[in-house]
């Protein structure tokens, strides 16, 4: 929970903005993991092959995106005191749907993902967006921003996925990286591995913000 | 499954399969509320009582559910439990201990959005566990998760006066206490077995 830069990525979010900053934002400047730190738990608990970081993060786009429009067109109609728990009621909806139509894609991914698929009803990220963005933006602005923040957090999950699955079993989406020799780093694909993992992006994060500052 | 004795899902729950450290359930208020002891104490009750109310309602609705032959409802109706059961432990927080209740702040009403609760009614359905088994279940998940905000709290607290660089400072830092605290949770792996 970084407060400054929390509020700042509120503040930017209630500001009109051309088309493209909205959708970029997300992508960068404002992403979801590495700035905002929201949507923690998948982030941690299913990048452990980069086919599950991927499923989980295009699953999250999906839902955001279904829920960022709805929320936003239905803006006018929802009273005030009971916005949070009908946003709520709306992600569940499709998050359901989503649940459903990963069982039928994929029997193998929906088991390997497990409750993980159900859980996105409580991604923060989600509701956070309902609640700062698309409350408050019309239906296309809406669409950018779920877009690029749900193409932001499919690349944060990538970029754990991709080297938890590298160094943990010498793969990258289940093709063989290294020859025989190649010694795994199970702790990488262990629960241990996540958070040092993200801890590390996180401090390369840092290092990145702080070199800019000073020059 | 049913043959697990009630012992051993507890261990299960609070220790081997850790709902922080091993599942990554509740990261938010993980993160959030572990600077100070005794907020992190007393996070962990509230989050252990909803974690009661909330499975043996889970319980209830998913019964309810496979008989009126209506699983695709299960989701939004668990949700929609545990934002009321929140609710409900807000408003007597509130009244009976306005500190705690400030302290706690904006984590209090995002208990709802905890997954380790919403994880635990999912868990539960999916093991198929009976009323019992459930409320044991959700027990040891509190207590595991109590244990494993009071330990990170602790360290936090010590870090306060060690001296770290300025890049560190912060949830890159929690979060490699975390990864190490993970790690020795995996000690408990043969435990109960």
């Amino acid at each position: 929970m970084n407060k400054p830069t929390d509020k700042s990525g509120f503040f930017a979010a209630l500001e009109d903005s051309p088309s493209a900053d909205t959708f970029l934002r997300g992508l960068w400047k404002d992403n979801p993991v590495f700035v905002q730190v929201l949507g923690m738990c998948p982030v941690l608990a299913v990048t452990n092959t980069s086919m599950n970081a991927l499923a989980m993060g295009l699953a999250t786009a999906f839902v955001l995106l279904m829920s960022n429009v709805l929320v936003s067109s239905l803006r006018h109609f929802i009273p005030k005191q009971v916005r949070i728990a009908s946003y709520i009621l709306i992600i569940a909806t499709f998050v359901t749907i989503t649940d459903y139509a990963i069982m039928a894609i994929s029997v193998e991914l929906h088991k390997s993902l497990g409750a993980f698929i159900s859980l996105i009803v409580v991604n923060c990220l989600i509701l956070s967006r309902a609640e700062a963005f698309a409350s408050k933006n019309t239906v296309g602005q809406s669409m950018l921003d779920a877009l690029g923040m749900g193409v932001g957090f499919t690349f944060a999950l990538l970029c754990l996925g991709v080297v938890r699955e590298v160094l943990g079993s010498g793969s990258v989406f289940g093709f063989g990286l290294f020859p025989d020799g190649f010694q795994n780093w199970i702790v990488m694909i262990l629960p241990a591995g996540g958070f040092f993992t993200l801890a590390i992006w996180l401090l390369l994060f840092n290092i990145l913000k702080q070199k800019r500052a000073t020059t | 499954m049913k043959e697990e004795s009630l012992w051993y899902i507890f261990i299960n729950a609070s220790l081997i399969n850790n709902f922080v450290l091993a599942y990554f359930l509740g990261i938010c208020p993980f993160l959030g509320v572990s600077g100070k002891l005794e907020t992190a104490t007393k996070m962990g009750g509230a989050v252990t009582f909803v974690m009661l109310i909330s499975s043996v309602c889970a319980y209830g609705i998913n019964a309810f559910l496979i008989a009126v032959g209506a699983p695709f409802l299960q989701l939004i109706s668990f949700i929609v439990v545990i934002a009321s059961t929140v609710q409900l432990v807000e408003m007597f927080v509130r009244k009976m201990s306005p500190a705690l209740f400030r302290a706690l702040g904006i984590f209090l009403p995002l208990i709802t959005t905890n997954c380790a609760i919403l994880g635990l009614a999912l868990f539960q359905t999916q093991k198929g566990y009976g009323m019992v088994e459930s409320l044991v279940y959700a027990l040891g998940a509190g207590a595991g998760f109590t244990l494993a905000l009071v330990l990170i709290a602790g360290l936090r607290e010590r870090l306060e006066f060690a001296e770290v660089p300025g890049v560190v400072k912060g949830t890159a830092l929690t979060l490699l206490i975390a990864g190490i605290l993970s790690l020795s949770f995996m000690g408990f792996a043969g435990l109960g077995g």
